[in-house]
């Protein structure tokens, strides 16, 4: 029979049981509508990771000190301590691709305002550190480097330290706090930069000149990390090899010796967020897919129950002279119409779990186009897996008990 | 003048494995039969006359012998060989009408000519017409299966035999579910068929469907019994006329 002819049998039968129909379909509408809503919200976190990293700056290279802690845990807690004033010195004087450093040491305290605190945390940074990190003041100003050569007692505060601390709206800019006990004037106010992707409030800070910090706040002579921008960020590998060859140096290691620090890029940790994301991605979908399996399976058994419905039709249509071929081609289109219109009404589903996680939950979730497409391949697969075995069924069919079945 | 052999079995027999026993339905059948007769076979329940049918009706190949339809040994076909044989050159008429539910009268007769592909779409339809209006359904074309009465339907089921121009019309006790009225209004559409030439079996045990055919053939315990060529066919018209008019007029 032709194909055309057997799409119309299959239309009239999914249409003559609209509810039955609907029900076998449901299965495939979940799973679809799942495994797109899955893939979305991925990909919208990939990309809101992206983009928050994005803003911080590609090009920043972080050095911390300690060997490369992948392998397994160092517990020589010297090793922390390689950072040191040469380096940063040095990386200033000598470094070629890189634009601006900030050495960087950090310490968590309570700040005090008059009878408000809160738990903050102090980072000791150079001038340089804001433009790093793509950051301004929104009000007053930021440190200089004469601040930093007096270690003058002065900082920038993040709005959520404004906010606690000065709760009637005051204006912080020449107030004086005590952070640790030690106090420092406030010479700036931090634009808002609100939470992270890792649920950090990033408007928690307190910045001061990195030298303050060290003698007054940390008591230390050695720096927790140095921070720097490349020149650009297709120069960063470039810059990371420059920084590597320089710090062996000033760390005064041998050939044989490995680094006793570590740098990163920014483009590489986004890299590896990238990777991770696609991952979890991966395991997400596996687990709508198998939703999937289960709907293929549901629509296998509404089939059987088809077939054995309409035992006595297919005797008739035997009887005018459908060969088996005919019949199973019928019951196949039939389910691999099913599952295409689930399909179908799944990745509409889909598209509104997508629309509400964004504008009701407001998580990132984009849907990527691919998706949609290999949802409809992966329909047609199980409409054509899973109608096989009834099909066949029904076309084994003796014509002689089929007429007759009751 | 010769007539055309439509049918012939030669020495055709069945046997069925039911469980440890072998059953023989058909012990050693031959008949032939030519172009234009009305034949009626006739037997009882355990005679072997379904089993008959079945092997006319090529749904079945016989265990030893020969079945001969239109010429074309049908004993070494396959199934798919089989079904293009009924779709050409067979058409049914079942006890139970057997129409698609939901489905209009000229969808159904267009059924068997679905499969052939040696028909577009308005052929198909231009022979589904004709088909009706030679059994009186002109005017019901686009009537569903559940808006017919059962003498309806069944000319339908008539129509939709007709349609593919078969070698032999073959009836499975087409008027078992019909009242005595309308049984008589489909046996008049029969004896139509057959003056129009039209070669048809109409297997049954109701002995009485026998006056109205030009032979009758006597089937028992798989064997044939008598072959009797009917001398004093009778009139269904008449006999229709005859009856008592209907009740719930």
């Amino acid at each position: 029979m032709s194909y055309i002819n057997l799409f119309k049998i299959a239309i009239k039968a999914i249409l003559s049981n609209k509810a039955r129909s609907f029900l076998s379909m449901l299965g495939i509408i979940i799973g679809v509508g799942a495994v797109i809503v899955m893939m979305a919200i991925g990909q919208g976190s990939k990309q809101s990771i992206r983009q928050e990293l994005s803003t911080m700056g590609t090009n920043l290279l972080t050095i911390r000190p300690g060997a490369d802690m992948r392998g397994g845990v160092r517990l020589d807690p010297s090793a922390m301590q390689t950072l040191k004033q040469i380096d940063y010195e040095t990386i200033l004087a000598e470094a070629k691709f890189v634009k601006k450093v900030s050495p960087e040491v950090t310490t968590s305290g309570q700040a005090v305002f008059g009878s408000n605190n809160t738990t903050s945390t102090c980072y000791g940074e150079s001038p340089d550190y804001l433009s790093i990190k793509l950051w301004n003041v929104e009000e007053g100003t930021c440190f200089t480097e004469e601040d930093v050569k007096k270690s003058a007692k002065v900082c920038v505060v993040g709005k959520t330290v404004v906010k606690e601390l000065f709760p009637n709206g005051q204006d912080p800019v020449g107030k004086t706090i005590r952070f640790k006990n030690i106090p420092f004037r406030i010479i700036g106010v931090l634009k808002g930069k609100g939470y992270n992707n890792w649920g950090m409030d990033q408007d928690n800070v307190i910045i001061a000149p990195y030298t303050t910090v060290m003698k007054r706040l940390a008591a230390q002579t050695h720096f927790n990390s140095i921070v720097c921008s490349a020149v650009t960020e297709e120069l960063s590998d470039q810059a990371i090899e420059d920084l590597t060859s320089i710090l062996r140096r000033t760390h005064k290691l041998k050939d044989s010796d490995e680094d006793n620090f570590t740098i990163r890029s920014q483009q590489e940790f986004m890299e590896t967020m990238s990777s991770t994301m696609d991952t979890i991605t991966i395991i997400l979908v596996v687990a709508a897919a198998f939703s999937l399996l289960v709907a293929g399976i549901g629509i296998m058994n509404i089939m059987l129950v088809s077939v054995t419905e309409r035992t006595k039709e297919i005797g008739l249509r035997m009887s005018v002279g459908a060969r088996g071929l005919d019949i199973s081609n019928q019951f196949l289109i039939e389910s691999i119409l099913i599952s295409l219109t689930g399909g179908i009404l799944g990745v509409l589903f889909g598209g509104l779990l997508t629309w509400g996680c964004n504008a009701i939950i407001g998580y990132p979730a984009i849907i990527p186009a691919w998706s949609v497409i290999v949802s409809f391949a992966v329909c047609v697969a199980i409409g054509v897996g899973f109608g096989y075995f009834p099909a066949q069924k029904a076309a084994r069919l003796d014509p002689i008990e089929a007429i007759r079945y009751e | 003048m010769e007539k055309k052999v439509v049918i012939e079995l030669r020495d055709v027999r069945r046997d069925f494995q039911v469980g440890s026993e072998t059953v023989h339905a058909l012990r050693g059948v031959s008949f032939k039969i030519y172009e234009g007769e009305f034949v009626t076979i006739m037997g009882t329940s355990g005679s072997g006359k379904s089993t008959l049918l079945n092997q006319l009706g090529c749904l079945d190949t016989p265990t030893s012998g020969e079945y001969l339809l239109d010429g074309t040994p049908v004993r070494a076909m396959r199934r798919s060989q089989r079904a293009r044989l009924r779709n050409r050159k067979i058409g049914f008429v079942f006890q139970n009408y057997n129409l698609l539910a939901k489905t209009t009268a000229v969808e159904n007769v267009e059924l068997p000519l679905m499969y052939n592909k040696e028909y577009n779409s308005k052929q198909r339809r231009e022979a589904a017409v004709a088909a009706l209006q030679a059994v009186g359904l002109g005017d019901r074309l686009e009537h569903k299966s559940n808006q017919m009465s059962g003498g309806q339907m069944q000319r339908v089921a008539i129509a939709r035999a007709l349609v593919n121009n078969p070698a032999v019309i073959l009836a499975d006790e087409a008027t078992g579910n019909l009242d005595t009225r309308t049984s008589f209004e489909v046996l008049v559409l029969f004896q139509k068929l057959h003056a129009e030439g039209r070669t048809i079996i109409f297997v049954t045990h109701n002995p009485e469907i026998a006056q109205y055919s030009s032979r009758n053939i006597v089937l028992r315990d798989g064997k044939i019994r008598e072959d009797i060529y009917n001398q004093n066919i009778l009139s269904a018209a008449e006999a229709l006329a005859a009856l008592p008019a209907p009740q719930d007029e």
